[in-house]
């Protein structure tokens, strides 16, 4: 007989049984972002036109550097180890400049971030950018966002076929020359492009242009708001940057709730109605599918068009403009205590407002002034002083420069008349795109002459020396110095070496050795 | 989905674990996500079959695509041995002198010679170059057979007192401890310190230019220069293979000791052979 006590009952949950199992994928919800208009808008085509024309121009822009360089003004020489901005020329040990350039970005993020929040993600950010773009392409092809919708939900046609393989195909000649116009960076923009169309061009040109096609297609135009949301650690950063004094995008709950979508009609049932009238076209807008009205979020990239689309309606309503605003969490944070009362009732449009109609005084969006702080000018601060460190160096930076390097095995070399011998590698660089003839100059060393392999002169104590233009020129000096003028085993001289026409003079002091015995 | 398993703050599923009060939020990856996942799962899958990984019994499997980072190597050095053909070729077909006088010939000999030489003459002259006693220094200008490129290629090639190489440089000094008087010995050493440099008893002198004119003129010359076409050092210098000093000389004197260098010909071949002559030509004494 089964004694149904003796058994214990196990406090067990088949955890994925088909009840409860969970899925192991959430599939992504297509968003469709409905095209904006307003100040904000038009701003972002603005920083669009900007930032694009920048990217794909600037290749091509030149600027005359003499005979002896490349004319393209901003090109990143690789295989010659030269990167050439406008005027300024950096060889490979000056890529400090670039680390300087980078110290300020990283600073400037700071700074940006810190007084108008995540503009970089909203306004000037390469996926942010190109997804507009995409976005425009989509629109013109496709219609906005209803059309759009339709569309998606349609069953296959020649009408969808059609358009569909449109959009894809103008998405692919943006990516490919979005992808091409980084190579001209890398070399002489007019050649390699006839280069790359005949088919003659090195094939990391080709694998370069496909792998940046590859992204730009797909971030741009498939995976788009997931980039930002799963991919980009930037939010991440950035979210821990700001603090209760930066902008964000904000709905302004304190004058927006209670919402309602017959405010009318609650009105006239003695009901409190705040100025949100849930029309949606804050979410409808969104390109990053979130609803601003649950508050700051991650996957917010503030680029400000919920506020155009709330604008538009604030204004078709009559009401004031900037329901959703730029504000900080301290203002919102005031305004909220001054709409509840302290925190104590539920948000009260008796509270906000005057009989008139009006804000009650003290109530603002936003106070200019508090994004400016201490904090603020720290940062302006070391942003300015990396930059003013960096265009002094830049203004007094030599351009003929002395390199040597004593051998060390053997150290010296005794000669048959008894002189010593000590050989050096001297390195003449010469940075500026015309040829030089450089005087090679011994100071000090009494007695000292050199001679210089691969040059036919006579042991002298001055050589002078043709450079190519903007080239290194490497010697191989042989100093050698009489047994009776040797005071020291090792004796401390200096190399010089002078451009009689610019007067720019370099010096390198060098050792001079000698055995510890040199009588 | 049974309900209790909501998270309250965030209004997510969980998935039912609980760990000292925290529980694990069940939210589901994009699905982008998981299916590059199993991209990269199928990926590794294919590389272990295109490329050699699964270990076997005796070796691992070979990988469909052949590849072998030996093979890679041996591509890598052929190509490298390619890119040298042309210099190789043109060292092959001039004399020294000539592959001296062409700048980028001389660049390239220098270095291969350069390398040659720390494999093979290093163990005697030193990786600098710089000798030591009984070992000559190539960097100075005093040279026994002659330090003009050609010179050097033809005792590299032939070596110095090398038997086995019929065209070897051959020279021999005799003892003299049987010939001379002790006190001869130490005349003859103060005459030719005296030569370049002080002497501590000056009066032996001149009975040691005497013993000099009578036993060593003969292969060092009259006034000491040496000669060079049977290696006889030249003794008004200040350079000493085998020691500089009257005790130093004295003892060459009485029982020379005479260097050993092999004939690198045959172990080298000519085009490496012309290489190390022009690399130590160039180490700044050549003629």
């Amino acid at each position: 007989m089964l004694n149904q006590s003796q058994v214990e009952r196990l406090d067990a949950e088949a955890v994925n049984s088909a009840k409860t199992r969970q899925p192991l994928y959430a599939a992504r919800k297509k968003i469709f972002p409905k095209r904006a208009s307003g100040r904000f808008r038009r701003f972002k085509w603005l920083v669009m036109a900007i930032t694009l024309g920048i990217y794909y121009l600037t290749p091509w822009l030149r600027w005359y550097r003499g005979p002896f360089a490349p004319d393209q003004a901003v090109l990143i020489d690789l295989a010659n180890r030269r990167f050439y901005f406008f005027f300024i020329e950096i060889w490979p040990q000056e890529f400090y400049y670039v680390a300087g350039l980078l110290m300020m970005a990283g600073v400037g993020l700071f700074l940006i971030t810190s007084t108008v929040g995540r503009a970089w993600c909203g306004y000037t950010c390469p996926q942010t950018v190109w997804v507009d773009l995409f976005l425009v392409v989509e629109g013109a092809i496709e219609g906005d966002r209803i059309a759009r919708m339709e569309l998606d939900a349609a069953p296959w046609s020649v009408c969808k076929l059609f358009l569909r393989i449109t959009k894809h195909a103008v998405w692919l000649v943006i990516a490919v020359v979005t992808g091409g116009a980084w190579i001209f960076y890398f070399a002489d923009a007019p050649k390699l492009l006839g280069e790359v169309v005949a088919g003659t061009a090195a094939p990391v040109a080709y694998a370069t242009i496909a792998v940046l096609t590859g992204t730009t297609y797909v971030f741009g135009g498939l995976v788009r708001e997931q980039v930002c949301t799963y991919m980009c650690p930037w939010p991440r950063i950035q979210a821990a940057m700001l603090d209760e004094n930066s902008l964000t995008v904000t709905y302004n709950d304190w004058r927006g709730e209670p919402r309602s979508r017959h405010a009318k009609k609650a009105l006239a049932a003695g009901l409190p109605a705040g100025d949100c009238v849930d029309c949606n076209a804050c979410v409808a807008v969104c390109p990053m599918g979130i609803d601003i009205r649950y508050g700051q979020q991650l996957e917010c990239i503030t680029c400000a068009l919920c506020i155009d689309a709330c604008d538009g309606v604030m204004d078709k309503l009559g009401r004031e403009r900037g329901l959703i605003s730029y504000a900080t969490l301290a203002d919102y944070n005031a305004n909220m205590a001054v709409a509840t009362a302290g925190g104590v009732s539920p948000v009260s449009p008796a509270l906000v407002r005057t009989a008139g109609g009006t804000f009650v005084e003290g109530l603002t969006h936003f106070h200019r002034g508090k994004i400016f702080r201490l904090r603020t000018y720290i940062y302006l601060g070391a942003w300015s002083a990396i930059g003013l460190v960096l265009v002094y160096s830049l203004l007094t930076r030599e351009r003929l420069e002395l390199n040597v390097l004593h051998d060390r095995n053997p150290q010296f070399v005794t000669l048959s008349d008894g002189s010593i011998r000590n050989g050096y590698t001297v390195k003449l660089l010469n940075m500026i795109p015309e040829p030089r003839t450089i005087k090679v100059m011994l100071q000090g060393l009494e007695g000292g002459e050199m001679s210089i392999v691969g040059v036919d002169q006579p042991p002298s104590r001055s050589f002078p020396i043709a450079v190519e233009p903007d080239r290194l020129k490497v010697l191989k000096v042989f100093v050698r110095q009489p047994t009776d003028r040797i005071k020291e085993p090792a004796q401390s001289f200096e190399f010089r070496i002078e451009d009689q026409a610019s007067s720019e003079a370099a010096e390198y002091t060098a050792s001079f050795n000698a055995p510890e015995k040199s009588k | 989905m049974s309900s209790e398993h909501v998270d309250e703050i965030s209004g997510v599923t969980t998935t039912g674990h609980e760990w000292d009060g925290i529980k694990e939020l069940n939210n589901p990856l994009p699905r982008w996500w998981v299916i590059t996942f199993y991209i990269t799962i199928a990926w590794a899958l294919a590389y272990t079959i295109a490329y050699p990984a699964w270990p076997m019994l005796s070796s691992a499997t070979k990988g469909a695509l052949g590849f072998s980072s030996r093979n890679d190597v041996k591509n890598e050095m052929a190509a490298a041995e390619a890119a040298k053909a042309k210099y190789v070729t043109a060292i092959k077909s001039k004399t020294v002198s000539e592959i001296a006088a062409d700048d980028t010939l001389r660049e390239f000999a220098v270095a291969a010679g350069g390398a040659a030489f720390k494999v093979n003459c290093v163990q005697c002259h030193g990786s600098g170059a710089q000798g030591s006693t009984d070992f000559p220094n190539l960097n100075d200008d005093d040279w026994l057979w002659g330090g003009k490129t050609e010179q050097i290629e033809q005792t590299i090639t032939h070596g110095i007192r090398f038997p086995p190489d019929a065209d070897t440089r051959q020279s021999e000094m005799p003892a003299f401890a049987d010939v001379l008087k002790p006190g001869q010995v130490a005349q003859v050493s103060a005459f030719v310190v005296s030569l370049s440099g002080p002497v501590r008893d000056k009066s032996l002198i001149e009975p040691g230019a005497k013993v000099f004119a009578d036993n060593c003129a003969a292969c060092h010359g009259e006034n000491a220069k040496g000669n060079r076409d049977i290696g006889a050092p030249d003794l008004t210098d200040a350079i000493w293979l085998h020691g500089s000093g009257e005790a130093a000389i004295a003892s060459q004197v009485r029982a020379p000791k005479s260097g050993v260098m092999p004939a690198w010909v045959g172990r080298l071949g000519e085009t490496t052979v012309k290489e190390l002559a022009v690399y130590v030509h160039s180490l700044g004494g050549g003629e």
